[in-house]
């Protein structure tokens, strides 16, 4: 049993409001739900929608089919009214347009005119609330709570939106009350409505970084916006760079002088970064960078998802050092993970790319409230007696990890970096001989480095026949298309990576030799993961599906490919 | 405290070049200001100017070329309590760097800027830099400089920098003196230092620039125009010394966050701010 709901319309016409104040009281109430947006690259006009799926557990991802459609305006009706069940609803306001006469499942609520009554056409969105919980059989106490809590500080706009609320109640009644029957709650515990920049910029704030220093770009400006608010609370600075190149250096400067630091931007802002980049790999300064990821090239389609930019971020930044790179998954997992980025970064001293897409970030869920105990911050700063005097920043050791310190910390010592070839003090050197020292020490770190990368997650048939690849983003409709093809009687599963570079290879080299099919599934043109694979192992995995029209998969496309493939 | 304590390592540099000037100056306003070397840092970015960090003791920040501003302040903003100077070159400062001064000077941090500016690019072996006067003949400019010169102190001004100085190396303890108050200045702090480069800067001479600075009088250092008409003096006569000296609120003055302890020196405890995600319940 499972609702979806479309809300669309306009850019600025406030999906957002209806989506925010429906899912929120959903999880309240013990529902499970996630929630996708669907935007233009405009601040008004143009079409958006929003796509909420109430499922039990927690659903993975959103399918294509629409039980109820909240329709702001005529395009919203004609671009998805063929997704619409045919026992579904369209709930419209008559003054805005009018159904085509054949249509019976029009639901015409006058939501301009009952808002403007209970105060004020803004709340338009709230009256089309109200008519939802009727439709989804819902009290209204809830989502009144939530007005409240919205609106504490402003007189007056709680109770107007109550009013906006019941009257939008009101008037669906007469059409159909609790006709869509929500799944069954989630009685464990309480959850979170989150969605992923939320997660990454919380497990930022959880795991001691101090600054970020970024450029607005989306799909990565909720990372900022997030910290940005925290900012006002918590020991954390957020500075809106003059552009990319200021943002990573600045947030160099910081990590170098002692915090934890962070900068995020998405490929165009990435790509005037990479000379950062190599500079990180050089001075050996810790730095996580949230790579947003959105397709190119170029400008490209900048509210839209795709994983392109793989590559990019392995090779990234001329001359070769050591870095990582790990993806963010699923909510749950990627707030752990972005913890272990920071944790590398500073083990390691090094530069961790952390890959995000439009998909992930902008994409809601219903979770477990994080543990934070398990984050960590150990940054493996050298203590008094713990190095050899005078402090030499690029000591050289057998592991490649020299001892840090910062500038201040001991009294008459002093810590030299530079992006030029240095010595052991950090000066420069031209000599033959210390370069190869310098460069082997820095790329001694890649051995242990590799060790503490995680094995892709293997969910499925433990004896699979066909295997599916992935990484990042992905992982909620692999594992969706997982549980359809297991139903229908295939022996299936699917490698899912979260920690990509360097590559762990065990479980690899043990399954794909093994199965009859293998695919990779990537929101990309090319098939960079298969190809990487190929580089890495020398294995080759059989088919590629693709999509890089700038919108995630769902489940029945994947199906889709993989029954082609095992007819043929 | 000595300004020997200072002078470290082997330099780079070619005989007779104006950097040594400027390099003894700077040791010098260290000492003088009893600044011990843990606490100093010196950015730059490349050219032959950033090789100060090698230079100095002090701690060191050694980046990228164009690039010495945003990591100076990033170090500020973790650690406020150490004394951040950059230290480079007119190219990399105002060519690659442009966008970085331009903001810097709006931003207002504590930093005091130090621009060996020997209008021209020395350690890529003499094409123009954005202060080269034009006409300057060089090997990429073949029939001369044709864009006008960079005014650093008229832009700074106008962007609204606190402190606006110019120096001559050869004019070592104006020099000294004037870093010394920089360095003291409360906010972005701006020193444009004449520097004769002997090998590339076959104009701009020790001779060219001791024919023409003189110290005007700077009888109210807040006089905004008077600052700018002395910065706009160019040519025959070339004016040195503290243009303009006029606090406003620092960038970490207007962060509330930085008041207390260093961000550097916090601890920090994952459990303590658990409660954060309550607002998503
Ligand atoms: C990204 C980048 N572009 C170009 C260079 C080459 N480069 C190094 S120093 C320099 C110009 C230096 O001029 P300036 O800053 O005036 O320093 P000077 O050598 O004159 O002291 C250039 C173009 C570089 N190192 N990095
Ligand atoms: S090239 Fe010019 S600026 Fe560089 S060291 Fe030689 S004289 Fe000095
Ligand atoms: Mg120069």
């Amino acid at each position: 049993m499972e609702v979806n709901i479309l809300v669309g319309g306009a850019a600025g016409q406030g999906m957002d409001t209806v989506m925010n104040l429906l899912g929120k009281s959903l999880v309240r109430e013990g529902y499970g739900l996630i929630y996708t947006k669907d935007y233009m690259s405009r601040v008004r006009g143009g079409h958006n929608f929003s796509t909420l799926r109430i499922a039990g557990g927690t659903p993975w991802t959103t399918v294509h089919s629409v039980d109820i459609m909240v329709a702001l305006n005529e395009e919203t009706y004609k671009l998805h009214h063929h997704k619409l069940a045919p026992s579904g609803r369209v709930i419209y306001d008559p003054e805005v347009f009018t159904l085509p006469e054949e249509e019976d499942r029009g639901v015409a609520i006058e939501l301009k005119k009952l808002a403007e009554e209970a105060g004020g056409k803004v709340m338009a969105n709230t009256v089309a609330v109200g008519t939802l919980l009727v439709l989804l059989g819902m009290e209204s106490n809830t989502v009144e709570e939530l007005l409240e809590e919205t609106f504490k500080e402003k007189e007056g706009m709680a109770g107007k939106n109550v009013n906006a609320l019941k009257a939008g109640m009101a008037a669906a009644e007469k059409f159909c009350s609790a006709c869509f029957p929500l799944p069954p709650k989630n009685e464990d515990s309480q959850k979170l409505f989150i969605d992923g920049n939320q997660v990454l910029g919380m497990a930022a704030l959880g795991s001691g970084c101090r600054f970020l220093s970024a450029y607005p770009m989306t799909p990565s400006t909720g990372v900022m916006n997030y910290l940005a608010e925290k900012s006002k609370d918590y020991p954390v600075v957020v500075e809106q760079a003059e552009d990319e190149i200021a943002a990573i250096n600045m947030a160099l400067g910081a990590s170098y002088s002692g915090v934890r630091s962070l900068t995020c931007t998405s490929g165009g802002g990435f790509a005037l970064m990479v000379e950062g980049l190599s500079l990180a790999g050089m001075i050996e300064t810790p730095l996580v960078i949230i790579l947003a990821m959105r397709p190119g090239p170029a400008t490209g389609l900048p509210t839209r998802t795709e994983q392109g930019d793989l590559e990019f971020s392995i090779h990234g930044g001329h001359g070769e050092f050591p870095r990582a790179v790990l993806a963010a998954t699923s909510h749950e997992d990627a707030f752990y993970r972005l913890n272990k980025a920071f944790e590398l970064a500073d083990r390691y001293q090094v530069p961790v790319i952390f890959l995000s897409d439009q998909n992930f970030a902008d994409t809601h869920r219903s979770v477990e409230p994080f543990d934070f105990s398990r984050l960590g911050y150990n940054r493996h700063l050298v203590e008094e007696g713990g190095y050899e005097k005078p402090y030499k920043r690029y000591r050289l050791t057998e592991s490649g990890i020299s001892p840090r310190a910062i500038p201040g910390q001991f009294p008459g010592e002093t810590v030299l970096v530079d992006s030029d070839e240095h010595d052991q003090n950090g000066n420069i050197i031209e000599s033959a001989e210390e370069r190869n020292q310098m460069s082997a020490k820095r790329m001694r770190k890649l051995k242990a480095l590799a060790e503490e990368m995680d094995e892709p997650d293997l969910y499925g048939d433990p004896r699979p026949e066909t295997l599916l690849i992935g990484w990042g983003s992905t992982y909620g409709v692999l594992r969706e298309t997982i549980d359809a093809l297991s139903a229908s009687g295939l022996k299936v599963a699917m490698l899912h990576f979260s920690d990509i570079w360097p590559l762990p290879q065990k479980r690899l080299r043990s399954l794909l030799p093994e199965v009859r099919l293998s695919c990779c599934v990537e929101n990309n043109a090319t098939g960079q993961l298969a190809s990487l694979i190929r580089r890495e192992t020398g294995l080759t995995v059989d088919k590629r599906i693709n999509k890089n029209d700038g919108r995630p998969f769902m489940p029945d496309e994947i199906i889709k490919e993989v029954e082609k493939y095992h007819e043929s | 405290m000595k300004a020997d304590h200072f002078l470290l390592g082997e330099t780079a540099w070619c005989p007779g070049c104006g950097n040594f000037p400027i390099r003894e100056a700077l040791a010098g306003a260290l000492a003088e200001l009893d600044l011990p070397p843990e606490q100093v840092l010196i950015c730059s970015g490349i050219g032959q100017a950033a090789k100060m960090p090698h230079y100095i003791k002090a701690n060191g920040f050694n980046g990228l070329h164009g690039r010495a501003l945003p990591p100076a302040l990033g170090a500020k903003i973790a650690n406020k309590s150490l004394k951040v100077i950059v230290s480079s070159g007119d190219g990399d400062s105002y060519g690659e760097g442009g966008n970085h001064f331009i903001h810097n000077v709006r931003r207002n941090p504590n930093l005091a800027h130090f621009i060996h500016d020997n209008q021209v690019y020395g350690l890529t072996k003499g094409q123009a830099s954005p202060t080269s006067d034009p006409g300057m003949v060089t090997g990429v400019q073949v029939n001369g400089v044709i864009n006008p010169a960079l005014n650093p102190l008229a832009l700074a001004l106008v962007l609204g920098s606190g402190f606006v100085a110019r120096c001559f190396s050869g004019e070592k303890e104006h020099l000294k003196e004037t870093m010394k108050a920089a360095i003291n200045f409360e906010g972005y702090a701006l020193v444009d230092i004449l520097q004769p480069c002997v090998s590339f800067n076959k104009y701009n001479t020790y001779k060219w620039y001791k024919d023409r600075v003189y110290f005007p009088e700077v009888s109210d250092p807040t006089d905004w125009s008077a600052a700018m008409d002395l910065a706009r003096q160019w040519g025959d006569q070339i004016p040195l010394g503290i243009f303009y000296n006029a606090p406003r609120p620092t960038f970490e003055d207007s962060l509330e966050v930085l008041s207390g302890e260093p961000l550097a020196k916090r601890p920090f405890e994952p459990n303590d701010v658990a409660g954060v995600q309550n607002e998503f319940l």
